[in-house]
This record gives structure tokens, C-alpha cells and sequence, in this order.
């Protein structure tokens, strides 16, 4: 098993699980609530023409993140 | 008979379907109110069958019952404090796992659900199967398949809600989640000591209560302490727990109620609820997204859309357009045949006719913007330009959110800044909210369209269509480096979350489309027909009296007479028709001049020379002095109000010399003064309907900013632009 990154890393259409999620108070709740917790298998769809946000897909549905807001979230790369 | 009553709550979240599943079963009887306080409207409806009378509230969509968001303070306080006996969640059976997340809540709080499966068209064609019965024996709650946008399960659903309510008989059971071994045992000691001191237990269950203030929700906290001194033992509590938990785990509670509840629901669905397909497989939108929202080729699409929607409307628009304004002539020339002439046809054909007439024109122009404007947010295409537009937004201090009120403003004119402020809402952070609020309205809504349409026509007829595009950029551009400059002073501060769904295209319903269409366009129309109304007839009254006095009146008739006399002798031969045109050709100017001088003689008239050095600074001709302040009423009125003084007093009703004709051959309109009261018109105070929108989704401390601001800031550019470009004519 590899080492965490941080999301903001993770090249667009590879997959990755999450680690952990850093973010407390209003963001982390926001991130939590859309169904970003440990565990949750993630794929990088794309990012946006000046390359954020960043459009990730999981549970089924596709969710777009700032590369701010990635930074609070570390994955453990799926190869 | 007598009837059963049963309440019930239909919630869901955003991109669910709740709208559509919401006006199938209440039909044409939904009725817009609002939350006492704030603005979230309130949609009501009933449903009526088989002896069942039940009354549906519509819940605003939210993805969780935190209170970060006014919706979501709502959507709990309905169910906290008006007690449903039936709760509705409507559910995107497309991405289920996260839809549930916001039922757990429901359930947790207590209230008797019934789980309408949303989109189960689309489950189907993607491959996948879910067992409907074992999700209900799961959660123990009915679960009815639907397809909201064929109205398929509506009468499933009403027949569970109506048994439910019949089974719980407004008896609520919270379930019972664990948390884990950390929280649990805490859990269980807050409970207790919540049950021992009856702690706010009138409102809530003990449980929820103690799981709130674990997670730290505010306005829980904030009422418990108002409500006794327990508060301060259970946030002790609540401390040692994020002890524990960041000792075990690194992280806090709150985080570990989240993992739970989705790992409650990810257990229940891996139970042979889901079968096949892959949670992370690419749908036909993700393969639309690749072109739409792609590096070079998504801007370009969005400036393409945007052009579209521009083209389409004033190409498509002018022909109806066109019929109302015939409509409008001919009755006009029918108030000028058939009333006698005096104080009520002028009234009726100048001012009524006349400015309701030249509003009501734009309507086609409207409904045609907010039907593509609709379809376009029904499809999914907005949340994408969200997508897209973010990074450029939040250098200015705004958010990818702003778009959309901006857009609904007039960023694609023929908005309005009403709805466009009050939309706003949807963007969670204050200050980015307050900087799109008062910003928002200097967009080209469509009052101000029909401004600029008729100014556009008299100025810039060979290339209408660019120099409506260049307004509409230039307002961008004023909201963009205003935005900025409000961030980084007034309403400084760090920018919010965007975390957002992209949900998946879906072809909009031609009902739904039309029901949000005529609903903004009656709207409009309202307003024409009542704040406009008053402010035609006002208009005409205060540029109608005071009238000249009678010995200048008798100066006039007496140039006109002499006039007459000159053009007989002139003409010895002519006669009848010959020399009445002759005769009135020779007084039209002495008539002219008098109707000027009647409406600068005119409390209009008089208010315009007062302002009129303040103005001159901004090479304004007078005429358009007085429409701007009328404007201020709604914006709408500049159009009439020109139409007023320049047509009043007309006497020849076959005279179809439109405003923009009249307008473009007044010399007074120069090109620094048409681009001066073009910026000023974009920019100055908003209209008096918006700002008390903005002060009722701020408060009256920032409305009256706008108003100040606003009209200092319109005046300063206007001054700008009037000397900037007479040193280039």
C-alpha cells in the first residue's frame, strides 16, 4: 500500500481511496456530508478549463472541490 | 363527509426531482408564501382522495439538516416545530448511497418518513437493480419506485403516506444509529442527563439533542443555553469526547457521526439492495462533460450559449413584439377618437397606454430569455457554468454560486434583480453573498433591457445586436471590479466552500420549463400592471401640471394664428385638405416649442433644471434627467416616461414616429451624453423593488449603501465617460 497524497495531487482519471479529511467546522461538514469519509472509493473526472475546481466522482454522483479544499483531503492512490 | 387531515413534508435534495414529484401530486393548487423572517419561499399544496385531505408543504432541497444554511435551519424547523404526521424524501435513486444520508436524518430526528425513489428510469438503463422491498424491511420504512418526471408513483406514494399516517398516528420513533465505541457510551450518559432534566425535550428527542451537541451544531448549542444550565455539562462532555476521539482516531465527533451514518447506509445497500453496475462508471453526462466543461472548447460553448440565447431572443422576440406594440397604437387611437379631448384622454393614451404600453411590448422579449434561461438550469448546464467560472469569480471575491444570481440579474439580459438577490441565497457564505447582492442589480435586467433596446434603436441602429453585447459586457465588467473592490473593503473576508454536485443532464419537462417560465413573467406583468400603472399616471401628473398660465398659452395660440394668416396670403390658390397640411406644417414647430416649454414649465420640468447643473457635469439632456428619477421606481418607467416627454401632447395619433426615431433626431443627444446616461443608467441606484429585496436578504443599513453608493458611483463613471470621450469627438 502506498503512501497518502493529497488530493490536489491526484491526476485526472485515476482513483484513489480516502485517508483521511482534515478540514473541521463548516468545509470539513460540507465535504462529510456529500459522502467524502474515509473509505470512500474516489476517481478524478476532470478539472475545470483554468484547472480548478477539481471534479471528482464517487457514490455514484460527480462533485466538484476547490484545490483549496482538496488540500484537507489525503487519498491513498489506487493503481 | 367529513375528511381526514393529514400534514405532510416533502423533502429532499437539491436535483432530486422534489419540484416536479411536488407539483404532480399537488396539481395547479401549489401556492407561494414565505417563512415568517426570512425569505425562503414556502410552497404549499393539497392533495384530496378517497376521503383524504392532505396538505403538502414543500421543503427547501438540502443535502443535510446542519444549521450552516438557512434552508437547512428551515427544513429542520418544519419538521422540529410544525411536526408533519408524514415526511416525504424524495431520493435520487441514481446516487442513493448519498440521497440516504440526508433520510438517516429524518429517521434520527423521528419523523415517519416514506422514501419516494426518484429517477427510476434512469436506474434502470444504467444496469442496475435495486430491491425496493429490501430496502423498505431494512429501513423500516415504505419505499415506493417513481419516476416523477411521467408522474409515475405519485399515487403509490400518497397511499403510503396516507397508511403511515394512519399507522403512527402522529407517534414518533427516532431510530437508535451507533456511533462507534468511542461515542456511544458518551451518548448514552448526554441522553440520560437530558432525560433527567427534561432538557429541552418539549422540542426534541434527548438522543437528537445529545448527537447535535456532539456535533456542535450552533443553534442547538445556542438554545440550550438559553434553556438551562445543563448546556455548560454537556459541552464539558462534548470536549472530553473530541479528547477521546482525536486521541483514538485523529479526528472529531462530528466526523465520526458522518463515517458512521454513511457506513450505516453503505452496509444496508451492500444487504443485495444495489446490484450491478459500479459507483464510479462514467454516465453519458460525464462523456457530454468532457466537451462541454473541456479546457478550450467549454468557454467557448458557454460564450456560444450565451450569444444564442441573445440572438434568438431579439430575432424571435421582435415579431410579437412588434403585434403588441400595433395593439398598443391602435388603442391608443381609439382613447384619442372616442374620448373627449381634455385631462382624461391625455391621461389614458400618454399615460397609460403609453407607459404600460411600451412595458408590456418587452414581455415576449422576457418570456422567450427566461424560457431558455430555465431550460438551461433544469438541464443542468448552470451548475457547470459554476464549475467553470469559479476560479474567475473568486478572484473577484465571489463565488462560482455568484453566477447564477448574476445571470438572473440580467448577466444575460432580461433578467431581473428582484429574483436574481433573492437567489443569491443559495450561496452559504455571507460575505460572498453580500458582495453579489449589491452588485447584482448594476446587471442588465430586463427593465433596463428595454431601455437600452430603445436607446440601442435610436443610436446604434446598424449594429444593434453588438451594442447590446457591449453593454452587457461593460456590466460584467462594472460587477466584476466592484465585487473586488467591496470584498477588499466593506465586506472583507475569507471566501467559502464550494463543494457542489454537477447532477447529470437531464432533458427538462416541457411542464416544467413552462410552469417556472409564466410564473417570472407574470411576475413582470404584475409589475407593469401595478407599481408601473402608478408610476405611469404619477408620471404624467407631475409632468402635466402645473400648466403654462393662460397668457402664455395665449402667446402660443397667437403665433399660430399669425402663422395660419401667413400661410394664406402665402397661398392665395390653396384650399381644404391642401391648406389644413400647409397650416399645420407651419405651426408644428410653435407647437413643439410649447409643448417643451409646458414640460420644463412642469414639477417634472422644474426638478430636472434643478438638477440640471449637477447633471450638465454628465451631459444629460433633460429629458432623460427626468426619466432616471422616474426610473427609480422601476426601470422600466425610463422608457415610458421618455415616451411621455416626447410624444405628450401629440395631436396627430397617425403619427407613428416611434420614441427611438424622435430620440435620434434630437440633436441634444450627442455621443458623449449617449454613453454617459448609457453607464449611469447601467450603474445608478437599483430600483426601489430591489432594494427592499436587498434589504430583506440583508438588512436596511446595506439597501440604503446600495441606494448612496450605487448613485454616487453611476455619477462619478458617467462624469468620467462624458469628458473622457468629448476629448475624442
Amino acid at each position: 500500500m502506498s503512501e497518502p497524497i493529497c488530493l490536489r495531487q491526484l491526476p485526472v482519471n485515476t482513483q484513489a481511496v480516502i485517508h483521511s479529511v482534515a478540514a473541521a467546522g463548516e468545509l470539513g461538514r460540507r465535504i462529510r456530508d456529500m459522502g467524502i469519509v474515509p473509505g470512500t472509493t474516489v476517481q478524478v473526472v476532470g478539472r475545470a478549463p483554468l484547472y480548478d475546481p477539481v471534479a471528482l466522482r464517487l457514490r455514484d454522483f460527480t462533485l466538484t472541490l476547490r484545490n483549496s479544499e482538496a488540500d484537507h483531503i489525503l487519498v491513498i492512490r489506487q493503481d | 363527509m367529513s375528511q381526514a387531515h393529514i400534514r405532510a413534508a416533502m423533502s429532499g435534495q437539491p436535483n432530486c426531482g422534489k419540484s416536479t414529484m411536488f407539483n404532480a401530486i399537488t396539481g395547479g393548487s401549489a401556492r407561494v408564501g414565505n417563512y415568517p423572517g426570512i425569505t425562503v419561499d414556502r410552497l404549499e399544496g393539497t392533495y384530496r382522495k378517497n376521503g383524504y385531505d392532505i396538505k403538502l408543504v414543500d421543503l427547501p432541497g438540502t443535502y443535510s439538516l446542519t444549521s450552516y444554511s438557512m434552508e437547512e435551519v428551515v427544513a429542520r424547523n418544519v419538521i422540529v416545530d410544525e411536526h408533519p404526521d408524514v415526511v416525504i424524501n424524495m431520493v435520487d435513486a441514481t446516487a442513493l448511497e448519498r440521497s440516504l444520508y440526508l433520510a438517516v436524518q429524518f429517521m434520527e430526528i423521528g419523523a415517519p418518513l416514506v422514501l419516494g425513489l426518484n429517477m427510476m428510469d434512469e436506474v434502470k438503463r444504467s444496469g442496475v437493480t435495486i430491491d425496493i422491498k429490501r430496502l423498505s424491511q431494512l429501513l423500516n420504512v415504505p419505499v415506493v419506485a417513481c419516476t416523477a418526471r411521467l408522474g409515475q408513483g405519485r399515487e403509490e406514494l400518497m397511499a403510503e403516506v396516507v397508511q403511515l399516517a394512519k399507522d403512527t398516528k402522529g407517534l414518533w420513533t427516532p431510530i437508535r444509529l451507533s456511533y462507534g465505541p468511542d461515542l456511544d457510551p458518551i451518548l448514552e450518559r448526554m441522553t440520560k442527563r437530558i432525560e433527567e432534566e427534561q432538557f429541552m425535550t418539549g422540542r426534541h428527542d434527548p438522543r437528537w439533542v445529545a448527537i447535535k451537541y456532539l456535533e456542535g451544531d450552533e443553534l442547538v448549542i445556542e438554545a440550550g443555553r438559553a434553556a438551562g444550565p445543563l448546556s455548560a455539562e454537556l459541552e464539558a462532555v462534548c470536549a472530553e469526547a473530541e479528547q477521546t476521539t482525536r486521541a483514538n482516531s485523529n479526528t472529531t465527533p462530528d466526523a465520526i457521526i458522518a463515517d458512521w451514518r454513511y457506513g450505516f447506509i453503505n452496509g444496508l445497500l451492500k444487504q443485495g439492495v444495489v446490484t450491478g453496475g459500479d459507483e464510479l462508471r462514467r454516465n453519458i453526462s460525464d462523456n457530454i462533460d468532457r466537451v462541454v466543461t473541456h479546457k478550450l472548447l467549454g468557454p467557448l460553448i458557454m460564450a456560444g450559449v450565451l450569444w444564442a440565447m441573445f440572438y434568438v431572443t431579439f430575432t424571435l422576440g421582435a415579431y410579437p413584439q412588434g403585434w403588441i406594440e400595433d395593439g398598443f397604437t391602435w388603442l391608443s387611437g381609439l382613447g384619442t377618437a372616442y374620448i373627449p379631448e381634455g385631462y382624461v384622454q391625455s391621461l389614458i393614451v400618454s399615460g397609460i397606454l403609453g407607459g404600460v404600453g411600451a412595458v408590456i411590448g418587452f414581455t415576449p422579449l422576457i418570456l422567450i430569455m427566461f424560457a431558455m434561461l430555465v431550460f438551461l438550469e433544469d438541464l443542468g448546464y448552470m451548475a457547470r457554468v459554476a464549475y467553470m467560472m469559479d476560479k474567475v469569480m473568486r478572484i473577484f471575491g465571489l463565488h462560482g454560486m455568484s453566477v447564477m444570481p448574476l445571470i438572473m440579474s440580467g448577466g444575460i439580459p432580461g433578467g431581473c434583480a428582484v429574483p436574481g438577490v433573492m437567489c443569491a441565497r443559495t450561496l452559504r457564505s455571507p460575505r460572498e453573498r453580500l458582495a453579489t447582492i449589491l452588485t447584482a442589480p448594476f446587471m442588465v435586467c430586463g427593465a433596463k433591457t428595454t431601455a437600452y433596446l430603445m436607446l440601442v434603436a435610436a443610436f446604434f441602429p446598424a449594429s444593434p445586436t453588438g451594442a447590446m453585447f457591449a453593454v452587457v459586457i461593460a456590466a460584467w465588467v462594472f460587477v466584476l471590479l466592484v465585487s473586488r473592490l467591496l470584498r477588499s473593503t466593506v465586506v472583507k473576508g475569507e471566501s467559502t466552500p464550494f463543494v457542489m454536485e454537477i447532477p447529470p443532464y437531464r432533458l427538462p419537462t416541457l411542464r416544467g420549463v413552462a410552469v417556472h417560465t409564466l410564473e417570472r413573467v407574470w411576475q413582470y406583468v404584475k409589475k407593469a400592471g401595478t407599481v408601473i400603472l402608478a408610476v405611469s399616471i404619477v408620471m404624467w401628473a407631475v409632468m402635466t401640471f402645473p400648466e403654462l398660465p393662460e397668457d402664455t398659452v395665449a402667446s402660443f395660440d397667437a403665433r399660430r394664428f399669425i402663422a395660419e394668416e401667413q400661410v394664406r396670403t402665402a397661398n392665395p390658390q390653396a384650399t381644404g385638405e391642401d391648406l389644413d397640411t400647409l397650416v399645420s406644417e407651419a405651426q408644428k414647430p410653435i407647437t413643439d416649442e410649447q409643448n417643451e416649454a409646458a414640460l420644463q414649465y412642469s414639477v417634472g420640468g422644474r426638478v430636472g433644471s434643478f438638477l440640471k447643473p449637477v447633471t450638465d457635469l454628465a451631459g444629460f439632456p433633460w429629458q432623460a434627467n427626468i426619466a432616471l428619477i422616474g426610473a427609480f421606481a422601476a426601470k422600466e418607467v425610463f422608457v415610458s416616461t421618455m415616451a411621455t416627454a416626447y410624444s405628450m401632447g401629440e395631436v396627430d395619433p397617425e403619427d407613428a414616429t416611434s420614441l427611438s426615431d424622435r430620440l435620434a433626431a434630437d440633436p441634444a443627444w450627442s455621443l458623449p451624453a449617449i454613453l454617459s446616461v448609457f453607464v449611469f443608467m447601467l450603474l445608478y441606484t437599483p430600483c426601489m423593488v430591489t432594494v427592499v429585496a436587498i434589504a430583506k436578504e440583508s438588512n436596511w443599513k446595506w439597501a440604503l449603501f446600495s441606494v448612496g453608493g450605487s448613485m454616487a458611483f453611476a455619477f462619478v463613471m458617467a462624469v468620467t465617460v462624458y469628458h473622457t470621450t468629448r476629448l475624442f469627438v
